[in-house]
């Protein structure tokens, strides 16, 4: 019945493109989404204030004044008096980091002895607070000064080398994690609403009495999802080394690879929210609550070794936490063969699994 | 005011209003005029899409007209809304509040104060026969019993003006009886409430008839105006029932609509009811007998829209012939369905033979639905078989659903595709490939005159022109049978003709029809009828069988097919009842 099947594709792919304002919404997301994510997604900061209070005065303090205004992390380079008026800054969140040089600062420095300043840190901000600890600890270790206070001084006498990302640029991590969350979060809209609009409408059951058989209406429904997410996935393989420089070292054969075995398992967990749902509401909701746990448990936002035992034990079922690997894999560290088909096996497996459950409550859910 | 009986105000009153929407075909009003009086039920009659939605949205202060003066309750539309009680067609309850929570719900909205509470819903349980279901959620509730709840949440506080958008839209017969009795209560009292004006509006012309006053709108204008024996009046001595003929009934229909002096024709029974443009076109011709019949409504209302279609179906004269198989068309055999331990239909079995028209007739949630959706393979049956072209259901799905064409309840093919792209769609699904399902798309597109709008979308066809699709998309593949659930519901009288006149023309071909039906002029249709009650076939046989029955039961002259239904589920009732006493 190739001809069933060619009609049930050819239907799918009308009822997503036809509307204008439905083929708008296929593409102007991820492509804001990409601007938004790119530029406001940084695990840099910048444009920070920071406040010194100086009871040193001498020669070595003024120079590490001097190199922590000329960083370009920060803005402004606020000068204080007292600890009283430093207590303050931080508390009104003025500042988000102090730096204290205390009177014998100098003194140690001309003696050749290890000289140290005080950093208090708004540890509201934790993360970024973390970020500007390291920041002002590079700097005063290249003054010679040992930063206290700091949760990086112990290692300030290493000398880490980051591979894969050398300078520790954050759109390299970036850019191949965004490619997973966007292709998620298109793909599971897309799928999830395709077989509860027809249970809503009522043509589901027109499907349904139709001789087509549960493996074509799947297939029907599978396809256009799979080439919008092929669709997005390679603009965003084009953009990413073009626009934002980031080096693509792998295969392409095997990012495919691995892109279409996401999809696969990403449409087979749409589907099944879309069956197991009786409106396009719940539909919506559904595609909701499987959405943030995709992304969240997908490493990145918080590394997956982060999360408490069970929590990680729960990201071996999430699609994208293989993908995420892989995509990164492909993107920076020329991922070989025998580690991609490492993590295609599970992708398959959930598409299998998930696949097969949503072929089972087409007819489970009329019962 | 006075409590003069004759004294009557107005308590709602529009002239030449008109409202368009953006992207329609036609304004959906245009130039209406009416009155609502107290004491007495207007009607606001019309199929889908006349319009009746939209004046009752407009009175209710919900959406602004474009042109002509609304009054309501002396003052601009939206003002008095504590005076005015409307029940929406959906939407108007809250399905996840029981119904004492529903009533308290728009008791509060309403501001009913609260020591009056108590003795409100006590009165309109006890009116509406809700009493025990109190606590049962509204979306467990019958379609009948929802409706009735509905009014009730629209009278917490005794309206002068009640707006009812088709209360008796997907309501069974009985229900429809007994939703119309308590409007009249309301009404007949003649204390408060009986300076209440009511409007009533309905796709059903039958009751219509029961109005004090109709307004009758079609496409957005008003055809008639009036006292609705007046229209009726106006075909009176033209109705005539033709009996003692040889040929089959349906021949006889058709070679009768297809005569310039013939308006319109139902099949009734074993006979033919014709709405002549003459009173004395079949004098003096022979072959059947020609007896006078009560003139309806609907044979006023066909006139106006310039009489029904002709009786010969294009469709039918390019089908194929339909070679009947060694055994029936469709066969049911014990049919059970058990959702948990609620049963909703038990042992039903009936076979329908090719040529011929079967009725799944009942209440709403009685379990016809349920057969019906077992013998097309939507539900797997809890026990017995079913078969559709000889294909058992259970082990050969597949060719049983090929076999089968499908029309549902409501328009259910694809709104957002153009009617080419649903026809092209369906054509591939039953299995229609290259020339062959270009060519019956063309077939389709011809008989059913689609081909200015293959590139419409068919979400926004007019219904007739849905109406027409769906049928057109489910006799693609020329199918041995049938499937029709309630393919008629709320279109006009017209397109209702047209249907039953395609129908007509394939059964005479060889084709087996299933259908369910709220309609009991659809059940005239039948050839068999099984009435299916409380999950359970409760009578059977032909129109004109059950009729006799009924009036057997129920000692009444010459019933029609709605008496018959609820004599039938009376006498139900009553030996179950019985036996439960017993």
């Amino acid at each position: 019945m190739g001809g069933a099947l060619k009609a049930t594709i050819i239907k799918e792919f009308w009822a997503l493109l036809r509307d204008p304002k439905g083929r708008i919404t296929l593409v102007l997301p991820p492509m804001i989404q990409l601007v938004i994510f790119s530029f406001a997604v940084t695990l840099d900061v910048n444009n920070v204030d920071v406040a010194v209070l100086d009871r040193s005065g001498g020669s070595a303090s003024i120079e590490l004044i001097q190199q922590i205004e000329a960083s370009p992390s920060f803005d402004e380079v606020k000068l204080l008096h007292s600890m009283e008026e430093v207590r303050r800054a931080v508390e009104t969140q003025d500042v988000i980091a102090a730096l204290v040089i205390e009177q014998d600062f100098d003194r140690d420095i001309v003696r050749g002895q290890p000289a140290s300043v005080g950093v208090i840190l708004d540890g509201r901000k934790s993360n970024a607070a973390q970020i500007v600890g390291g920041y002002l600890t590079r700097i005063a270790a290249s003054t010679g000064a040992v930063v206290s206070g700091s949760p990086l001084a112990s290692r300030e006498a290493s000398a880490p080398i980051n591979w894969f990302n050398p300078n520790l640029e954050y759109i390299w991590f970036n850019m191949p994690s965004l490619l997973v969350i966007i292709v998620s979060v298109a793909g599971l809209s897309v799928t999830a609403q395709s077989v509860a609009r027809e249970r809503e409408m009522g043509t589901f059951d027109q499907l349904m009495v139709s001789p087509l058989t549960v493996p074509q209406i799947l297939i029907g429904k599978m396809i256009p999802p799979f080439c919008v997410g092929l669709f997005n996935g390679t603009v965003y393989l084009i953009v990413a080394p073009l626009v934002f420089g980031v080096p693509f070292t792998g295969s392409l054969a095997l990012f495919y690879l691995g892109l279409s075995a996401y999809l696969l398992s990403l449409i087979g967990v749409g589907l099944f929210v879309s069956s197991l749902s009786m409106t396009q509401q719940q539909a919506f909701l559904g595609s909701f609550v499987a959405t943030v746990p995709v992304i969240l448990l997908s490493g990145f936002s918080s590394p997956v070794e982060n999360m408490p035992g069970w929590l990680q034990f729960i990201t071996y079922g999430n699609p994208a936490r293989y993908f995420l690997e892989l995509s990164l894999g492909q993107f920076l560290k020329d991922m070989p063969a025998a580690d991609v088909f490492g993590l295609l096996w599970p992708l398959l497996l959930i598409a299998t699994i998930t696949i097969s459950a949503a072929g089972w409550l087409f007819r489970a859910r009329m019962e | 005011m006075t409590g003069d009986a004759h004294h009557r105000d107005a308590v709602a009153r529009v002239s030449g209003l008109s409202k368009n929407f953006d992207g329609a075909e036609k304004p959906a009003l245009s130039d209406v005029s009416l009155e609502i009086l107290t004491g007495r039920v207007t009607g606001l009659v019309g199929p889908d899409g006349a319009g009746k939605t939209t004046l009752i949205r407009i009175l209710a202060g919900l959406m602004k007209a474009d042109g002509g003066e609304v009054e309501v309750l002396g003052g601009k539309p939206g003002r008095d809304l504590a005076d005015i009680g409307y029940m929406p067609q959906r939407f108007g309850l809250y399905e996840d509040l029981s119904v004492e929570q529903n009533l308290q719900l728009y008791a509060e909205m309403r501001a009913l104060p609260r020591e009056d509470h108590d003795e409100t819903f006590a009165r309109l349980l006890k009116f509406t026969d809700l009493d025990r279901f109190r606590e049962r959620l509204a979306g467990n509730l019958s379609g009948g019993m929802k409706q009735k709840l509905g009014l009730a949440c629209a009278l917490v506080k005794t309206p002068r003006l009640l707006l009812l958008d088709e209360p008796g839209v997907g309501v069974d017969p009985i229900s429809r009886r007994e939703l119309w009795a308590m409007v009249q209560d309301l009404l007949g009292d003649g204390s408060e409430t009986g300076q209440m004006g009511v409007l009533w509006s309905t796709a059903y012309l039958d009751e219509a008839e029961k109005c004090d006053t109709v307004y009758l709108l079609s496409e957005g204008e008003l055809l008639f105006e009036g006292d609705p024996a007046r229209l009726t009046g106006s075909v009176d001595d033209r109705v005539v029932r033709l009996t003692g003929f040889e040929p089959r009934r349906r021949q006889v229909l058709t070679r009768m609509l297809d005569r310039s002096d013939v308006l319109d024709g139902t099949i009734q029974g074993r006979s033919v009811r014709l709405l002549l443009q003459d009173k004395d076109a079949l004098k003096g011709e022979s072959g059947f007998d020609v007896t006078p019949a009560t003139p309806r409504f609907e044979d006023g209302f066909i006139e106006r829209l310039g009489g029904g279609p002709k009786g010969t179906s294009a469709l039918a004269e390019r089908y194929r012939r339909i070679e009947p198989g060694s055994g029936p068309a469709i066969e049911a055999q014990g049919l059970t369905k058990r959702f948990g331990d609620f049963t909703a239909a038990h042992d039903v079995s009936f076979s329908v033979p090719y040529g011929s028209i079967f009725g799944l007739l009942g209440p709403n949630g009685a379990g016809k639905s349920t057969t019906f959706k077992m013998l097309c393979g939507l539900l797997t049956p809890t026990d017995g078989s079913g078969a559709v072209a000889g294909h058992d259901l259970r082990t050969s799905g597949g060719e049983a659903r090929a076999a089968l064409g499908y029309m549902a309840q409501k328009f259910s093919l694809y709104g957002e595709l153009s009617v080419q792209q649903n026809l092209n769609f369906f054509a591939g699904a039953y299995g229609l490939k290259g020339s062959d399902a270009r060519a019956a798309v063309e077939r389709v597109t011809d008989i059913f005159e689609l081909g200015d709008r293959l590139r419409t979308d068919a979400g926004t066809l007019p219904l007739g022109f849905k109406q027409r699709l769906a049928l057109a998309a489910a006799v693609l593949h020329e199918p041995p049978v049938l499937f029709l659930d309630e393919p008629t519901s709320g279109v006009d009288p017209v397109t209702r003709r047209e249907f039953w006149m395609h129908i007509n023309g394939l059964v005479e071909k060889g084709v087996a029809v299933l259908v369910t039906t709220h309609f009991m002029e659809e059940a005239e249709y039948c050839d068999e009828i099984t009435l299916i009650y409380r999950s359970e076939q409760i009578a059977g046989g032909t129109p004109d069988e059950l009729k006799a029955e009924a009036a057997q039961m129920a000692d009444l002259d010459d019933p029609t097919m709605e008496d018959t239904f609820i004599a039938m589920i009376e006498a139900s009732d009553a030996s179950r009842q019985e036996s439960e006493a017993a």
